[in-house]
C-alpha cells in the first residue's frame, strides 16, 4: 500500500500502543523516552541538544527538514536525540544557509526516524498520559514483532534516577580561544550546548568548559571569575556528586545556572525537584520575571521543575514564575551573586527575550574582585 | 495594570463600505472589539457607513450611528456622544485615517478626547514612507533604497539613481491604491501620476525593487508593559512583487531556519517599540534574499489587517479582541487564552498544521484589464485552508475557491502554458499542469522567483497524482490505502478527475472502505494544553478530536469567499442564523471557508469547522455531526448551490425546500407559474438561431435586453435598439464563442423603474419587509445602483400591486424564511423581472432601516417560530428614508469606464439615514467616499437625447449657486477645476474625474438626486442619529 514508494516504520509504545507510518533517516532500531516538542523551527537544534540524550523527540509541527542542516546550528558534536518522529519529512531542503539535508545527516549520525504517524494524535497520548517509553523499528512488524519490540521498550532503563552525565559531558576540559581580555568564566559541562558558551563568550568573557565531575577544588584552581552550571540530560536527583560540587563553591563565585544546572542548584541547597507529566519542551512559554514585572517568551526543554516550596525562603527568592503553570523558573540568592533559570536564555532555538540574563551575569563577573575577597560562608541550607 | 477606570466610553470608528484592500476582515475585528470593551464594562460608540456589517448590528455597540466616516460627522457624534477615547486600530485605514485627521484639526483635543491603541506619532512613524525609513536607520535596520516625491519629476530624478525596475508607494493608500511596479520610464510615469493623485498627502515613496526576494510578515502584539509577543509568522508563495492581499500566503514561515525566524522576530520587536505603538495588534513585512539572507523591512501597519484577521483565524488567537483589551490598559498575562483557559494571552501560538491563503479576483468583470499582479492588491476576498501538510492545506484551498482550476489548463497548450509564469491569478493551477508534463522544479523556480521547497510540494502532489493514476481500480483499495490518497489533500472529485470515475462512486467506495476525515482541533497550542474551543479542521488521520454532542443541532453553511455579488452581506446574514437558532436552543455549528469573517470567530456559533465550501467538506460534516437541520438559504449561492445534491443525499435542509428554489430558477417554469398567478412578466423568449432571434425580438418590439443563455461575465448581456445593432451583437457572440449558445431576449421596458422587495414567511403569514426603490433606471444590476426605502416615487396603487404579488407569489412558491423579487414599474404597470427565495444583498441594510433582524427570523422560522412570534406582522412604517449607495472598484482597473452597467461590479455598500429623502442621499454618498461640492463649478456633458432633462438640473444648479460649464463629448477634455462632473453620454472625462476623486454622475436619476441632495445640503445641516434612537420603540433582542 505504500505511497510514493516509502518504506515502512512502526512506532511502539510501552503500554501496547503502535503507530505505522515511513522510515527515514538511519535505518534501523531506536529505544527511548518519548517526549515532544512544540517549537515550529530549530529541529537541527534540537536534535544536537545534549539535554536530549536517551530521548525520542517528537516534533508537533508537522513539516520537518524544510531548510536543511547547517554547520552553523550545531548545539554539540552530534545529535543526541535517540530518534526522531515527524508527522512529515521533507526531502527538498531550501535555503542558502543549508549545507546538508536532514536525511543525509541522520544517517550519517546514525538516528533512526519515523515519519508519516499522525503526531498530534501521539501529542495528545504523551499530555494525556505523561512521558513514555518507545521504540522505533524500520521495517513491517507483525504481531509477534510488535510483542517483542513493547517489551523493549518496557525492559529500557528508566532516566528516573539514573545519572546521565558521564555519557554526555566533555572528556576534557578546554578553552575557547580567544584574543580579548575578558574575565574568565568556568563552565561545568553537564551536556552543555554551544550556544551557551557562545553567548558568554559574546557576553564579554573567556569560557573554560570542564568535565561535569571536575572537583571544585579543580575549578577554583582555574581562577575563575564566574561560575555556570549548564544544561544537561536526565533526571537532577542522579548526579549526586554535583549537588556536593555545587554546594562547595556556593557564595565563592558569581554563578549562573541553566535548566539542568538550575536543579543541581536547587538540590545543592536543600530544595526539591519533581517530573513534570510532559514536561516543557517548546519555544513559546511565558514566563515573568517577578521583580521587574516583564513577561518574556522563553525556550524550554525540561521534565523535571524544582518545587517552589522547597526553596531555602531565607537563602533564595524566586525570580521567574512560568505562567502556564506556576511552576518554578528562576531564582535568586538573596545576598550572593547567584542565579538560575529553569529556561534556556541562549535560546537556539527558540526566542532571544531572556538574553539579557547572560549580560547580567557577566556584570556580576566583572563586579567580582576574586574569590578571596569573598566571606567565608558556612551554607546551613543543605539537607 | 488592570482596566483604565479613567475611560468611560469609547468611540470605535469602523472601515467604511467594502472595497478591495479593506473588506469584511474589519467588520470582524470591530466586532470583537465592540464585544470585547463592552464585555468589560465600557460604553461603546461606533460609527460605520457600512450596514452590510455585524458590528453595525444595534446590540453589538451601546451606540450605533451608521453615518459617514468624515471629519464633519465624526466631530458631530463626538459632540453628542462624548466619549474619552477613541480607538483607531480596528477599523483599518479608513479608521487611522478618520483619526489622524479628527487630531490634525484639533477636534480631539477640543473635546478632550485620547487616541488609544496608537499615539499620533505612531501612526505617522508608521504611515509616513520618509519617518518610516528614518525609524529603521535609527534601529539599525535597513529599508529599500527609497526616497519621498512630491512631484513627477522629483521621481523621475531619483528613480535615475536607482534604477529599474522601481516600486512607486503612495503615501496613506490602502492595498497599495495607485502604486505599482515600474520597469521602465514610461510606465514609471504613469504609475507616478497615479500614485500622485491617490495619495492624500500627494506624496509617493519611489523604491529600489526587491522582486524575487522572500516575503513575510509577522503579526506582533504589545501591552502597555511592553511585553511584546509574535502571533503568527507568515510566508508569500509568490515572491516580492505582487501584493500580500494578492498572494497565495502561508502560516507558519516554511523555509526559514530558526536563526533566520529569531532575527526577524527580534526587527519585529524592535520595530514595533521603535514606531511607538503602544499597544495592539501591528504587522510587518520582511523580505529577505533567497541567496544571502540579507533582509529589508518592507512595511508596518500600526493597526490590526488583514493579515491579523488572517493570523487570528489560522492561529486561534484573538487578535483584534485582545488588541482592544489591552488599549484599555490590561496586560497580557493577566488576560486568559480562551482557548486553554489555564493559561495566559501572553505566549507566542504554536500551531500543528499548515494554513493557506489563497486570494479571489474578479478579473472576468473587467474584460478590457490586462489580470497580471503586481503591487496594487486587486483581490477580492479570500479562502483560508487548514491541512496537517501544506500540499493538503493548498489542494483544501483550491478547492475552497469555488473555480475550476483543472479543465482551462488541460486543454492548453505547452508554449501557451510556459507563456503564462509571471504572476497572474490563475498561475498555480498552470504550475501544477507543467509539473504534470514533465517541466522541472528548478526550471519553474527559476521562471517564476517561488522558493524551491514550495515547488517541490506542488511537484509532490502531481507525482501523487502519477501513483493514483497507475493503481488497481479503486474497488480494490482498502481503508489504510484510501487514507494515504485522502491525506494527500485530493477530493473525490480530484481523485475523479484523476482517474476518470465518478466522485459519487468514489465516495461509495471510501466510505465502504470505512474512510472518513477525522476533525483536529485549532488551540494554539499544538496540543501541549487542553483546548477547550470547538474550532476544527478535517484531515486523514487516525484520531478524532471533535466527539458530536448529543444536543439537537444545526448547521449552517456560510458564504464561502468574498467576491463581487457575494460579499459580507451574506455573512452578515449566516452569522444572524447561528444566533437565531442557539437562542432557541439549538447547538450551532458553522461551516466556512472565508477567514475575513464574523462567522468564523471561534466563538460565534457552537463550534466552527474551518472546511471548502463543497459538496463532499460539507457532507463529511453533516456525516460526522448528524444534525437535526441544515441551513442553506442564508449564505448567498455557495451554499444555495448545494442544496439539491444536500437534498439527494437526504441531508435535512431547513427552510424553503430546494424544489422550491429550482421552480423560480427555471425559467420556464417561473414563467407559467407568474402566468398562473396573473403576475406581468416582461414579454421575452429565448432563440436557438440568429434567424430565430431577429423574429423574436421583431416580435417583442425594440428595444430589447438580450444575453447568452449561460453567462459570460456580463460582457454579452445588451439592450439592443434595432435590428442592425441585434445583428451585430450577434455576430459578436457567434464569433467568440464556439458552442453556439441560445439567446435570451427580454422586452426592455424603458424609462422603467426598478424596485426591489424582501419578504419574509413562516409558511403561512407573509410580510413584505420593505420596498426598495432604485435610484438609477433599469437596465443596471441591482447590486449596482443605488436605493431608497420607503419608496419616494411610487403611487399608493403601484404599492399595493407590489404587495399584492410579492404575497402572491411567496404564498405560492411555499417559501420558508426569506424572498427578494425584482419588478420594474413604469407609470401604472408593474412587471415581475424574478425573485430568489433566499436572503438577498439588501437584507442587512433592510434590517437597519425597518429595525428588524430579517436573517435571524428566517432562521427562527426555519426553526419553527411564526413571525407573530417574532413581532413582525406587517410592512413597517418608517419615520425616516434609508439610501443605500454602492462602491465600486474602478480605480483599480485601469482604463476602465466607471459606467454601471447590467453585471454588478461593485464591491460594497454604504448607508445613508435621514427623516429627508435628499439627505439621506447625500450621505450615502458621504459614506461612500463621495465628496460631493458645496459650490463652484459643475461640468456638465451635453447629451442630445436627454437635453431637457440636463436643461433642468442645470437651472437648479444655477439656483443653487453652482456655476454651469457645458461640454460636448467631442471636445478635449477640459481642464480641471470642477468640483462634479455629469455626464449621460460616458465619455472618458468620466475615468478622468475618478483619477482625480472628482465625483460624478453617469445617469440623469443619480444627477437629479445629487442635485437636489446639493440644494438641500446647502439650506440645512446635516445631523447625526444612532441606530438605537431610530427605533427606541421597537424590542431590540439580545443575540447572546
Amino acid at each position: 500500500m505504500a505511497m510514493l514508494g516509502k518504506p515502512p516504520a512502526i512506532l511502539v509504545l510501552e503500554d501496547g500502543t503502535i503507530y505505522r507510518g515511513y522510515a527515514f533517516g538511519c535505518p534501523g532500531r531506536t529505544v527511548g523516552e518519548v517526549v515532544f516538542n512544540t517549537s515550529m523551527t530549530g529541529y537541527q537544534e534540537i536534535l544536537t541538544d545534549p539535554s536530549y540524550h536517551g530521548q525520542i523527540v517528537t516534533m508537533t509541527y508537522p513539516h520537518i527538514g524544510n531548510y536543511g542542516v547547517s554547520v552553523y546550528d550545531m548545539e554539540s558534536n552530534r545529535p543526541f536525540a535517540k530518534g526522531f518522529i515527524v508527522r512529515e519529512f521533507s526531502r527538498t531542503a531550501s535555503n542558502h544557509r543549508s549545507n546538508q539535508d536532514l536525511q543525509s545527516f541522520m544517517e550519517q549520525h546514525q538516528i533512526v526516524g519515523i515519519e508519516g504517524i499522525d503526531t498530534r494524535a501521539l501529542t495528545r497520548r504523551l499530555r494525556d498520559g505523561g512521558v513514555i517509553k518507545g521504540v522505533i523499528y524500520h521495517g513491517d512488524a507483525d504481531e509477534e514483532e510488535v510483542t517483542a519490540l513493547v517489551a523493549d521498550a518496557r525492559e529500557h532503563e528508566d532516566i528516573d534516577g539514573r545519572d546521565m552525565t558521564p555519557e554526555v559531558t566533555t572528556p576534557l576540559p578546554y578553552a575557547r580561544p580567544t584574543f580579548k581580555e575578558n574575565p574568565r568564566v568556568v563552565v561545568v559541562d553537564f551536556g552543555i550546548k554551544h550556544s551557551i558558551v557562545y553567548k558568554l563568550e559574546l557576553a564579554g568573557s573567556e569560557v573554560i568548559v570542564v568535565p561535569a565531575q571536575t572537583t571544585p577544588a579543580q575549578i577554583m584552581a582555574l581562577n575563575p571569575y564566574g561560575l555556570v552550571l549548564s544544561n544537561g540530560p536526565g533526571d537532577p536527583d542522579g548526579p549526586k556528586y554535583a549537588h556536593d560540587t555545587v554546594w562547595q563553591l556556593l557564595g565563592l563565585l558569581p554563578t549562573y545556572g541553566i535548566c539542568l544546572g538550575h536543579q543541581l542548584l536547587g538540590l545543592a541547597v536543600g530544595g526539591q525537584t519533581f517530573k513534570l507529566k510532559y514536561g516543557h519542551h517548546g519555544a513559546n512559554t511565558p514566563v515573568k520575571n517577578v521583580i521587574t514585572g516583564a513577561v518574556e517568551i522563553t525556550s524550554q526543554n525540561h521534565n523535571y521543575a524544582v518545587s517552589m516550596d522547597s526553596l531555602p525562603g531565607q537563602q533564595f527568592q524566586a525570580t521567574h514564575i512560568n505562567l502556564n503553570d506556576d511552576t518554578l523558573e528562576g531564582m535568586a540568592h538573596v545576598r550572593y551573586p547567584v542565579f538560575s533559570v529553569q529556561y534556556h536564555p541562549e535560546a537556539s532555538p527558540g526566542p532571544h527575550d531572556a538574553g539579557y540574563l547572560f549580560d547580567r551575569f557577566i556584570e556580576e563577573v566583572n563586579a567580582f574582585e576574586g574569590a578571596s575577597a569573598l566571606p567565608a560562608v558556612k551554607f546551613e541550607g543543605r539537607v | 495594570m488592570p482596566r483604565r477606570d479613567d475611560i468611560k466610553t469609547i468611540l470605535i470608528p469602523g472601515s467604511g463600505p467594502i472595497q478591495i484592500g479593506q473588506a469584511a476582515e474589519f467588520d470582524y475585528s470591530g466586532t470583537q472589539a465592540c464585544k470585547a470593551l463592552k464585555g468589560v464594562g465600557y460604553r461603546v460608540v461606533l460609527i460605520n457607513s457600512n450596514p452590510a456589517t455585524i458590528m453595525t448590528d444595534p446590540e453589538v455597540a451601546d451606540r450605533t450611528y451608521i453615518e459617514p466616516l468624515t471629519l464633519e460627522t465624526a466631530e458631530q457624534v463626538i459632540e453628542t456622544e462624548r466619549p474619552d477615547a477613541l480607538l483607531p486600530t480596528l477599523g483599518g485605514q479608513t479608521a487611522l485615517n478618520l483619526a489622524k485627521v479628527l487630531h490634525d484639526q484639533g477636534v480631539l483635543e477640543r473635546f478632550g478626547v485620547e487616541l488609544i491603541g496608537a499615539r499620533y506619532q505612531a501612526i505617522h512613524k508608521g504611515e509616513d514612507r520618509q519617518a518610516f525609513q528614518e525609524a529603521m536607520a535609527r534601529i539599525g535596520l535597513q529599508t529599500p533604497q527609497g526616497r519621498m516625491a512630491t512631484s513627477l519629476d522629483e521621481a523621475t530624478d531619483f528613480v535615475r539613481e536607482i534604477g529599474f525596475p522601481a516600486i512607486v508607494r503612495p503615501s496613506y493608500t490602502l492595498g497599495g491604491t495607485g502604486g505599482g511596479i515600474a520597469y521602465d520610464e514610461e510606465s514609471f510615469k504613469r504609475v507616478v501620476t497615479q500614485g500622485l493623485h491617490n495619495s492624500p498627502a500627494t506624496t509617493v515613496l519611489i523604491e529600489q525593487s526587491v522582486l524575487g526576494w522572500k516575503e513575510y510578515e509577522l503579526e506582533v502584539m504589545r501591552d502597555h508593559n511592553d511585553t511584546v509577543v509574535i502571533i503568527c509568522s507568515i510566508e508569500n508563495l509568490d515572491p516580492m512583487g505582487v501584493h500580500t492581499g494578492d498572494s497565495i500566503t502561508v502560516a507558519p514561515a516554511q523555509t526559514l531556519s530558526d536563526k533566520e525566524y529569531q532575527r526577524l522576530r527580534d526587527d519585529s520587536i524592535a520595530i514595533i517599540r521603535e514606531i511607538g505603538v503602544d499597544t495592539g495588534g501591528s504587522n510587518i513585512q520582511f523580505a529577505v534574499n533567497p541567496e544571502d539572507g540579507e533582509v529589508v523591512v518592507i512595511e508596518m501597519n500600526p493597526r490590526v489587517s488583514r493579515s491579523s484577521a488572517l493570523a487570528s483565524k489560522a492561529t486561534g488567537y484573538p487578535i483584534a479582541k485582545i488588541a482592544a483589551l489591552l488599549a484599555v490598559g490590561f496586560h497580557l498575562d493577566e488576560l486568559p487564552n480562551d482557548i486553554t483557559k489555564e493559561t495566559k494571552a501572553a505566549f507566542e501560538p504554536s500551531i500543528d498544521y499548515v494554513v493557506t491563503k489563497l486570494p479571489r479576483f474578479a478579473f472576468e468583470k473587467f474584460p478590457d484589464t490586462p489580470n497580471d499582479l503586481g503591487t496594487q492588491m486587486r483581490s477580492v476576498g479570500e479562502v483560508m485552508a487548514i491541512g496537517r501538510t501544506f500540499k493538503e492545506s493548498l489542494l483544501k484551498g483550491l478547492r475552497s475557491l469555488e473555480l475550476d482550476v483543472r479543465s482551462p489548463v488541460r486543454k492548453c497548450p505547452t508554449e501557451r502554458l510556459e507563456a503564462q509564469l509571471s504572476p497572474h491569478p490563475g498561475r498555480l493551477p498552470v504550475l501544477l499542469e507543467l509539473l504534470r508534463r514533465g517541466k522541472s522544479v528548478q526550471l519553474l523556480c527559476e521562471r517564476t522567483g517561488i522558493d524551491p521547497w514550495f515547488m517541490a510540494q506542488l511537484c509532490e502532489i502531481v507525482e501523487a497524482e502519477r501513483e493514483i493514476a497507475t493503481l488497481p481500480e479503486p474497488e480494490r483499495w482498502d481503508q489504510e490505502l484510501w487514507r494515504e490518497i485522502k491525506r494527500v489533500g485530493f477530493s473525490d472529485s480530484d481523485l475523479a478527475a484523476i482517474i476518470g470515475r465518478s466522485p459519487d462512486e468514489l465516495r461509495q467506495l471510501r466510505l465502504a472502505q470505512g474512510s472518513a476525515p477525522v476533525y483536529k482541533t485549532v488551540d494554539t497550542c499544538a496540543a501541549e494544553f487542553e483546548a477547550y474551543t470547538p474550532y476544527h479542521y478535517s484531515t486523514y488521520e487516525w484520531e478524532d478530536e471533535a466527539a458530536p454532542s448529543t444536543r439537537d443541532k444545526v448547521v449552517i453553511l456560510g458564504s464561502g469567499p468574498n467576491r463581487i455579488g457575494q460579499g459580507v452581506e451574506f455573512d452578515y446574514a449566516t452569522v444572524h442564523a447561528v444566533w437565531a437558532l442557539r437562542e432557541a436552543g439549538y447547538e450551532t455549528i458553522m461551516v466556512n471557508s472565508n477567514p475575513e469573517t464574523v462567522s468564523t470567530d471561534y466563538d460565534t456559533a457552537d463550534r466552527l469547522y474551518f472546511e471548502p465550501m463543497t459538496f463532499e467538506d460539507v457532507l463529511n460534516i453533516v456525516e460526522h455531526e448528524r444534525p437535526a437541520g441544515v441551513i442553506v438559504q442564508l449564505g448567498g449561492q455557495t451554499p444555495l448551490k448545494l442544496a439539491r445534491t444536500l437534498t439527494e443525499a437526504g441531508v435535512p435542509i431547513w427552510g424553503t425546500p430546494a424544489e422550491a428554489i429550482h421552480e423560480v430558477e427555471d425559467r420556464d417554469r417561473f414563467h407559467a407559474l407568474c402566468l398562473r398567478l396573473g403576475i406581468p412578466q416582461p414579454r421575452g423568449g429565448a432563440a436557438d438561431r440568429p434567424d430565430d432571434a431577429k423574429a423574436l425580438a421583431a416580435e417583442i418590439g425594440y428595444p430589447v435586453m438580450v444575453r447568452p443563455s449561460y453567462v459570460l461575465g456580463g460582457r454579452a448581456m445588451k439592450v439592443i435598439r434595432n435590428g442592425e445593432e441585434l445583428e451585430r451583437y450577434l455576430e459578436e457572440v457567434y464569433a467568440e464563442l464556439s458552442e453556439a449558445p441560445s439567446i435570451l431576449i427580454d422586452d426592455f421596458i424603458e424609462g422603467a423603474r426598478e424596485v426591489d422587495i424582501d419578504a419574509i414567511s413562516d409558511g403561512e403569514l407573509v410580510v413584505v419587509a420593505g420596498i426598495m426603490e432604485h435610484i438609477e433606471g433599469a437596465g443596471i444590476h441591482s447590486g449596482d445602483s443605488a436605493c431608497i426605502t420607503p419608496s419616494v416615487g411610487l403611487n399608493p396603487g403601484i404599492e399595493r400591486a407590489l404587495l399584492n404579488y410579492s404575497v402572491r407569489l411567496t404564498e405560492t412558491i411555499g417559501v420558508r424564511g426569506l424572498i427578494n423579487i425584482q419588478y420594474l414599474v413604469r407609470d401604472n404597470e408593474v412587471f415581475i423581472i424574478e425573485a430568489n427565495p433566499r436572503a438577498s444583498r439588501t437584507i442587512p441594510y433592510l434590517s437597519k432601516a425597518i429595525g428588524h433582524p430579517l436573517a435571524k427570523y428566517a432562521a427562527r422560522i426555519a426553526a419553527g417560530s411564526r413571525l407573530a412570534d417574532l413581532g413582525l406582522t406587517e410592512t413597517p412604517r418608517l419615520r425616516h428614508y434609508s439610501v443605500k449607495e454602492a462602491v465600486l472598484p474602478f480605480t483599480k482597473f485601469t482604463g476602465v469606464l466607471p459606467v454601471l452597467g447590467p453585471e454588478m461590479r461593485s464591491t460594497g455598500e454604504s448607508m445613508g439615514i435621514d427623516r429627508d429623502p435628499d439627505l439621506a442621499y447625500w450621505k450615502a454618498q458621504l459614506g461612500a467616499g463621495v465628496r460631493l461640492p458645496s459650490g463652484g463649478k459643475v461640468l456638465l456633458v451635453d447629451d442630445p437625447d436627454r437635453a431637457e432633462q440636463l436643461e433642468l438640473l442645470e437651472q437648479d444648479l444655477h439656483n443653487a449657486g453652482f456655476a454651469v460649464a457645458r461640454t460636448s463629448g467631442a471636445a478635449p477634455p477640459q481642464s480641471s477645476g470642477y468640483g462634479l462632473l455629469i455626464d449621460t453620454v460616458h465619455t472618458p472625462l468620466l475615468r478622468q474625474a475618478l483619477e482625480n476623486g472628482i465625483p460624478y454622475a453617469t445617469t440623469v436619476e443619480a444627477a437629479t438626486w445629487t442635485v437636489r441632495a446639493l440644494q438641500k445640503a446647502t439650506s440645512s445641516r446635516l445631523g447625526v442619529t444612532a441606530l438605537q434612537d431610530l427605533f427606541a420603540d421597537v424590542a431590540v433582542t439580545n443575540p447572546d
